[in-house]
This record gives C-alpha cells, structure tokens and sequence, in this order.
C-alpha cells in the first residue's frame, strides 16, 4: 500500500487517476478501523489534509465555504460558524471523541454513507452543497443526494468532494441536532434529529427543514412534519403531529444498536425535542 | 517480636498508615514510561498471530498447515498436535488449543510465528480446517434442555443423587440448606418469588493480553507478560507444556487491567511452543477483538429467588435455584454464587441449589467478586420489595436481618467480626440519603458480599547501604498494593515511606506467590512484608547491640531507630547500621513466606439516585454513594479507588454491557463501540465511606476491598429505577430500550 500526500486539488485528482484500486481520506478515522476489521487495503491512499482549499472555513457574500477535510474540532469551535449553525456545530462536536473530533471530517463523515452519521442530517437541514471535483470539473450536488445506502455514496470514481457550501441563514432561523446514544459520548446514533425552524414575530413557524438519522438506509428529511409547521405555532398539537410524520418516515433496521419499534418511537420524540430546541433559537 | 499476628500499636498512633502519598510508580504510568508487556522487543523478535474457530461448536476433521508454513517470513506454525495431551480436568490447557473439537467462536485452533505480524495474519489464513459443524447451545434454557445438543460427551453431573445414567451440559450442583424451609415459609406474612436473567459481561481491562517467550534450546523458557500473578503463569504454562515450573522464569510487566480476568493464561504456553520451534523470540497481542472472543468473561445468569418475611420484617425462609453459564468447560461459578446470595442476611431457613451450565461460549473466569453481583441482584431486588410492601425503611429492613459476628454463612462458616451494619448506618447517616428527589428520579439502596480469601505470599526486605529498604513481593500491583506494602513498611520500621522502595519481583526471584484473586493482596502479601520487616527489626536490634557491645536485650526498636533502654549509647539510625553492616555480619536481608489465613469479609452498602428519561428510557446517575467496610485502610485513596472502580464497572454492567451472540453464536459486538463499558462522563463523582472494623487476623486490621465493591450496583440501580418509575427490572442490561419497553407496558402504549 502506498501513501500520498497531494499539495493541489489537481495533483490529487492525477493520483486518482493513476490507480484505480485508491482512495482518498481526510482523518481516515472511519477507514482505518474499517481496514482492520477485514475491509480490503487499496494500494493507494491519497490524504487530502495538505491541499490548502480543503482545510479552510470561509464565509464570503453570505456563503460559507468549509473545506471537506477540516477536522471537526474546528467546526465545533469556531464561533462565528457556530452562531450561524449551532446544530451543525453540535453535530461535529458529538462525533467520537475529542482524539477523534482532532482528526475527522465532514467530507468524510459524508462519504462514509453511514445512516446514522451525525453531521449528515445538520447539513441537510441547513440545505448544504457538497462541491465535487473531478478531471472534468467542478460540479456542486445537495449532501441529501451523496448517500445512496449504508457505505454508498453517488460519487463517480475519480470524484471527491473539495468543500461544502451552506448560505447564511435568514434572521429568526436557527438550526439544532439531537442525537440518542446509550452512553453520553463515544457512540454511534441510535435516532439522529436535526431542524432549522424560522419563525415569525407572531411566533409562528414560517418554514421548517426537518432530518432524520440512523432511522433509515440514508438520512431522511420528514416534510409531513415540516408541512405541519409551517404557519403554525409550536403548541401541543403541531408537536404531536411532528412526533408521528417523523415515526412515519422511519424505516429503521434492527440491530445491536436498537429495535426498529425503539428507534421509531425516540425519532419522534427527538424531532419534537430538536424542533423545540430550533424555535427557541429562532425566538432569539 | 516476629509474632506477625501482633497487633501494632493502636490505630491512632499510626504515621504511614493511613496516610495518602502518591503511588511509587504513579509517575512512570503517567510520562509513558511503564514498561507493559506489549512494550518489549528482543533482537530477532518474531510476530505471533493465532488462528480462531469461526464456528461455535464443531468437530474439527482435519488441519493443513503446509501452505501457510510456506508463506513469506513463516518461521513456526503449532497446533494442539504439537502439545501433550491434557490432562481431562486441565481445562484451561484444553481451552487453549482446540483438539478434536472447537467449542465457541474465537477458540485457539492454531498458531504462526513470522517475520511481522501481517506476515503471521496472512500465513495464519492460509491454515486449512476442515470442520463438521454441529449444533450450538447458547443460553442456559437451551443448555439444560433434555434433548440439548452435548459439549462434552463423558459429562455427569456431580452433586446429585442418584448419580444420574446420562450424560449432559450441567457438570456440577451444589446446594447450601439451613432450618426446616416449608415451616419458615408458613411462618412469613409476606413471600416474594421473582426470576432474573443476566447476560455475559467482559471485565474491560483496557490492557489487551500481550506475550513475549524466549525458550531456549535447553528447553527453558522466559516469559515476559501483564497477569494477576505469574507464579500462576508459570505453573499453568508449564501444565501445558507438559514441562516442570522450574523450567520457566516468568516476568511480569506493568498491567494495564485486570479485575480477574487475567487470573489465567491465554498466549503464554503458545508463544513458548511457537519460540521453542521457530528457535526466535515471540510476542503475541491480542487485538481488542481476540479479546472479547476468546478470553473470559463472566457468566450469564437465570436465577430464582423466594424469601417470606414476617410483619416486623425478619425475614424467615429463602429459596434459591441458581444456574450459572460456565462458557465451554466447567466451572465453580454457580457454587459461588451460592455461596455469596444470602451471606448478609440470618435467615434461619433456607434452600440454595446452584448449577454450573456448559454453553457454546468463551470459557468464563473470574471478574471481580465473582458471580456474587448476579446473586445480589436476585437477593436485593426482592429485599427491596419486601420492604416495601411492609413499609418498612430499606435500610431498617436490612439492619433487622444483617449478618454480624457469630452469624453464620451459608456454606457453613462463623463470621469474624465484621462491618456490615456499620456500612447500613454509614449510608443511612449520610447526608445523601435525604437530599429530595424530583420527578422521574429514584433512589435504590443495596448491599452485597464478598468473602475474601488469604493464600500464599512471600516478601523479601532488603536494606541498601544509604539505608533504604527495598521491598520485593511476587504480588503484581493491580490497584495499588506496592503502595500499601510501601507503607506497612515504613510504619513498621519506622522510617519515612519515601525511604522504602517496593518491588514486584520475577518468579526466580521472590518466593512463591498465589495469583491476585479474592482482594488478598494487601491483605496476605501485606503480613508477608510486616513478616519480614519485623524480622528485620529483630536482625537490626542486634546489630546495634553489636556495635555498642550491649545484649539485645537492652536495644529496642523505635521510630527507624536502635534505642539503649539503659540510655547508656545514643540511638543509632537504620542507616548508619547499614552502613557498618559489614563489620557486624554483612547485608541485611529478611524473607517471609507465609499461608495466610484470617480474611475478613467484606461488606458493602451503596445508595444510587437516578433519574430516568420517560420518553427514551435512558437512565442518568444523579449521585452515587457507597460505604464499606475496609478492616482499616491502609492507603485511604487507593481504598476509595478501588470502591469507585467496582461501583463504575456495577454501573456498566447494569445498564449498558452485554455479550451480543447471534443465531451462530458468534459475536456481534466485539469492540468497545458496541460493548458500552461507561464512559467517564456516563458517571458522577462516586462518594466514599470507608468503614473501619479492623480484621484481628491481619496486624494492622487489614480486610480486602478490591470486589465487594461491584456487588450491590446492580440492585442499586434497578430498586432505583422502580423508585423512579415502578418498574421492576429483572432482565439485564437495564438499557434504555428495555427500560422504554418496561414504560410502555406500563402505560399501556406502544
């Protein structure tokens, strides 16, 4: 196996090229372990983390740029970020561990499709685009559109996403994520929830993005629980009905992690807990 | 003055013991400089790599190494064929290479040594096995059934009468009865009979198991590795073998771990044989995973339990039936648990019966206090509810029917005098016992047993020429005994701790040493080094006599220092003798060896406040509080340490830890991630009390306290999870996704 470190986003997609049986990574934190348990070793391994673009946070004309290999520490601590989108910052924050959160990535936590990957719903609340380069150009998709199942994703070979773009958001909008796990930390999602609520003067819910994770083969956005917010305010009633469009658009596996009827039952109680969480931020 | 039963001095007038200095090797485990056994390289080291059994329970037909010897960098490649036939009763030698059959997922089956260990992964997968699978028992239903599928053929059980005519998956029975038990429950006002289920659990050291063998052409063999004892190392390892001990020196690292799951061996006879053919150094380390599947946990569970009660709340009847799994060879773990269910309590009649259970599973050893947790949960459930049903304080309640000196066990035994009460009062009296919960929030309080053993210790003290004493035992520090032996030291010389150096010596080294088992350490290995300090005081005294020319008589031993009781000479400090000591008959050295006897059980009550989350069933542990008994705590940090450490591993096992087995029988949660030992943030801050009710066996009152710690969390958690909700668990793990199950029975949703 050999071991590649581009400076450009050209240079490594020229690497790519040259050996078909390679893969790109950020922290290589998914890929290591996943090699240990018995996941074939490509014969190149191309790290991303030197090419400059993709290690940057930015925010010009209202657009945040994220490079897809800054490490997820940076993402939860950066402030002006995080006053913009607590919920996608909370969501890098709850990854791992600290050892972890150091060496982790977005473009990686995206790529590695697992259902129940944690920043994966906060972006999609936050309607993120992932900017995907290849020998062809750049192209930019919706982060809804990477994952196809669990460890599939709807990249090409030769791809890879450089950064992700996230407009700022519009005042009285706020984003949270909650997550379920039987420890406080160092675990994987059982039920993932993320929202952006925005809100009224009136304090009514003008519109809603509401995601789901770990609940299904890929993370899922609940509209029925959206449509039921939107021009309403946040009382028992809308709450009752985001609780059941969000067991509604469960379709869970079950496994060591979690029952199909639990993860279905705590998915709505975390989309009725995160779209509280979002309407108070909002409200602020 | 060697009388090493003497009582020294009165607790108040103690200067080391007692005190807390920071442990000797404290610093070199925090810079990384502790050498653990996976830390060592010899020149020409090779890389071992064992090959396991994918199948739960199959007939091996036939092994081809040829092609895997042929492999890059291959220098040696074993299998059982290359050891004696065991010993039918040598169940670990049996466990460690697998013969005609495999009898769990992860069984040893072959081993490569090799240049590196890729090399020795990619040979080992070259090995051809050509097995016949048969069918797997995985529970103790499924295991006892009349028409299960047999583990062992040859099997009958042992302890029933008549000898039964075929044979089965239960190896043994043991039963504990007291009093006449239909005429105690006719007695009681109140019965309660309830079952639990348990499920397997890994102690969790985080030091995988690690190896090096250098066996010589002679047939001689050093082994560096972590374990709770080497002297056991050496004696199992040589079993295997088919070897005399003698032929082994085994020295031990660091260990990162323990809590009696290192009380045995895994790769040592394996890393011997591999070193003796490829003529090479070997190491071998177990991967996380290697760990889970093929070291041993501790059992799963199905007991039952009936106690009647009188009004006033003395309890008068109690019947058990205990089955205990044993993994794939027989164990002792159901007569422990026996042994252990209703030690705390006088209960004038009672019926125990325990059975050991053969399953398709890793081979299960000691984890701390073993099989006692499980017992307790059944017993202290059920105290529980009694309680309150008699509206009775659960503590009152205990109090009432709590074992204390003169009382005896339920294997027979009189208690000593013992602090049990003690630890009720303790936590009763404490403040967090009546701090007001909010909603959802339940408190639950438990007590449990341990008995504690002695065995045998050794301990050499040697004085340098600058006069400091280095003191050697064959005890490897697990929780901190070099501290304590550090300070019995110093109290019984009389010198400052920082002037004794401990030492844990290799099994050349050191008199023999029985493994850390049964918190016996500071307890056996601690009179061993009181044994030879105060031979050593008796060898000072008469080298002072010497150089003032003086009887021995006249010279006593005070505060590091040779005094004349007729004031005749100044006192001589210990090290201005040693420094003469070769005008008055060479180096001073004193050795004890001893067969300790005396342990004081041990007793524990804790008070756990939690609060349960009614939407997703997650429990948070709002405070926790425990009291024990620890004879007298002779390094009251380590002791409290070791209370918490038991309470954070309860904790763990009665929410969270579980043997995951699918349909196969092979393991689905191998790792950390999915095996949830707590996490730092999972727990508060654990609140101590130590009580002190000093064991007179042991010269400074010394009882262990390393396990009973781990007893009573699990019915602490689970009567506070009913104070919280109503629901009675009695299934573990107490999970999120039980306990939202449990609510949802409850309110009658789904």
């Amino acid at each position: 196996m050999k071991y590649e470190a581009p400076k450009s986003i050209d240079e490594a997609l020229e690497l790519l090229e040259s050996e078909p049986d390679s893969c790109v990574f950020a922290g290589a934190t998914d890929i290591i372990p996943q090699m240990r348990s018995g996941r074939p070793e490509p014969k190149l391994m191309i790290d991303l983390k030197c090419i400059p673009e993709m290690v940057q946070i930015a925010c010009e004309n209202k657009v945040w740029t994220i490079g897809a290999a800054v490490p997820a520490v940076l993402i939860a601590g950066d402030s002006a970020l995080k006053s913009d989108f607590p919920g996608l910052a909370e969501s890098a924050g709850l990854i791992g561990s600290d050892q972890i959160q150091n060496r982790a990535s977005l473009g990686g936590n995206v790529c590695n499709a697992s259902p129940a990957a944690d920043t994966v719903p906060a972006l999609i609340v936050n309607n993120a685009h992932a900017v995907i380069a290849s020998k062809g150009g750049m192209r930019t998709l919706p982060v809804a559109l990477i994952a196809t199942g669990p460890g599939s994703t709807s990249l090409n070979a030769g791809e890879f996403i450089v950064a992700f773009r996230i407009e700022q958001p519009l005042p009285h909008s706020a984003d949270a994520y909650l997550r379920f796990i039987p420890r406080t930390e160092m675990d994987i999602a059982v039920v993932g929830a993320a929202a952006r609520i925005t809100m009224d003067k009136a304090g009514n819910c003008t519109d809603a993005v509401i995601a789901l994770g770990a609940v299904a083969p890929t993370a899922v956005r609940v509209t029925a629980a959206e449509d039921a917010l939107r021009g309403n305010p946040i009382d028992e009633d809308t709450l009752t009905k985001i609780m059941a469009a969000a067991r509604a658009a469960c379709n869970p596996i079950d496994d060591k992690r979690g029952s199909k009827e639990y993860r279905t039952q705590v998915a709505g109680v975390l989309a009725k807990r995160v779209v509280i969480e979002a309407a108070d931020r909002a409200r602020k | 003055m060697t009388d090493i039963n003497a009582v020294s001095n009165t607790p108040n007038s103690y200067k080391w013991v007692g005190t807390r200095p920071v442990r000797h090797d404290g610093l070199e485990k925090v810079n990384g400089h502790a050498r653990f056994a996976a830390d060592l390289s010899l020149p020409r080291m090779l890389s071992g790599h064992v090959l396991r059994s994918p199948f739960a329970h199959a007939r091996i037909i036939s092994i081809d190494t040829k092609e895997a010897e042929a492999m890059p960098g291959v220098k040696a490649v074993i299998t059982s064929a290359d050891f004696p036939e065991p010993h039918r009763k040598d169940y670990v030698s049996l466990n460690l290479m697998a013969r005609d059959k495999v009898f769990y997922e992860g069984q040893a089956v072959a081993a490569v040594a090799a240049g590196t260990k890729r090399q020795a992964k990619a040979a080992a997968e070259k090995i051809v096995v050509q097995y016949q699978e048969l069918p797997h028992v995985l529970s103790i239903d499924e295991a006892m059934a009349e028409d299960a599928p047999l583990l062992h053929e040859n099997l009958i059980t042992k302890g029933v009468e008549p000898v039964p005519g075929k044979a089965s998956n239960i190896p043994s029975r043991t039963l504990f009865e007291r009093g006449d038990l239909d005429a105690g429950f006719k007695e009681a006002d109140v019965v309660f009979e309830q079952e639990f289920t348990t499920k397997v659990v890994h102690q969790g050291y985080i030091e995988p198991h690690a190896v090096v063998a250098d066996t010589s052409s002679d047939d001689r063999s050093v082994i560096w590795c972590s374990s709770q004892g080497h002297f056991m190392i050496r004696a199992k390892t040589a079993a295997m073998l088919g070897w005399e001990p003698s032929q082994l020196k085994v020295i031990p690292a660091e260990i990162g771990g323990g809590f009696g799951g290192k009380t045995t061996i895994y790769l040592e006879p394996l890393a011997a044989k591999l070193s003796q053919k490829a003529k090479r150094p070997v190491k071998i380390v177990m991967s996380r995973d290697e760990v889970f599947r093929a070291t041993g946990p501790t059992p799963g569970t199905k007991l039952r339990i009936k106690l009647g009660a009188k009004k006033n709340g003395k309890i008068v009847a109690g019947k058990a039936w205990l089955a205990y799994e044993n993994g794939a060879y027989p164990g002792i773990w159901g007569m422990l648990g026996a042994m252990c269910l209703f030690a705390p309590y006088d209960i004038p009649n009672f019926y125990v019966e325990a059975f050991e259970v053969v399953v398709n599973k890793p081979v299960n050893i000691a984890y701390r206090a073993p099989s006692a947790p499980m017992a307790a949960f059944a017993t202290e459930t059920v105290v529980d509810q009694i309680a309150r049903e008699l509206k009775l304080d659960p503590i009152e309640l205990r109090l009432i029917n709590a074992v204390e000196e003169g009382s005896r066990k339920p294997d027979g035994p009189k208690y000593g005098p013992i602090g049990f009460k003690e630890t009720l009062e303790a936590i009763r009296n404490h403040p967090n016992y009546s701090i007001p919960l909010g909603p959802n929030q339940g408190r639950g309080i438990a007590s449990g047993y341990w008995f504690n053993i002695g065995e045998s210790s050794s301990a050499t003290v040697h004085l340098t020429e600058d006069g400091t004493a280095i003191v050697v035992t064959g005890s490897p520090d697990i929780g901190g005994s070099r501290a304590s032996m550090a300070l019995m030291a110093a109290e019984e010389l009389g010198i400052d701790v920082k002037l004794v150096q401990p030492r844990v010596a290799d099994t050349d080294s050191i008199g023999f040493t029985d493994v850390t088992e049964g918190s016996r350490t500071t307890f056996a290995t601690g009179m061993a080094v009181v044994g030879a300090c105060r031979q050593l005081i008796d060898e000072l005294r008469k080298r002072a006599a010497m150089m003032w020319e003086v009887d021995i008589d006249e010279v006593e031993w005070m505060d590091g220092n040779a005094l004349h009781t007729v004031n005749k000479h100044a006192p001589l400090a210990l090290a201005e003798i040693t420094k003469s000591a070769k005008k008055t008959g060479g180096p001073l050295t004193t050795t004890h060896s001893l067969e300790a006897r005396g342990a004081g059980a041990a007793f524990s009550t804790q008070m756990c406040d939690l609060e349960v989350d009614p939407e997703t069933g997650a429990v948070t542990i709002l405070r926790y509080t425990t009291a024990q008994d620890a004879g007298t705590a002779i390094h009251p940090g380590y002791v409290e340490g070791q209370f918490q450490g038991g309470v954070a591993q309860g904790i763990g096992w009665a929410l969270n830890e579980e043997y995951v087995h699918n349909a196969e029988g092979v393991m689905e949660n191998p790792g950390f991630l999915d095996y949830r030992i707590p996490v730092a943030s999972d727990l508060p801050m654990i609140e101590t009390i130590i009580v002190e009710v000093p064991n007179p066996k042991h010269p400074y009152g010394v009882r262990g306290v390393g396990e009973v710690g781990i007893v009573p969390p699990i019915p602490a958690v689970a009567n506070a999870i009913h104070d919280a909700t109503g629901l009675r668990m009695r299934r573990l793990p107490m999970s999120p996704m039980t306990i939202l199950a449990g609510l949802n029975q409850k309110n009658g949703s789904a």
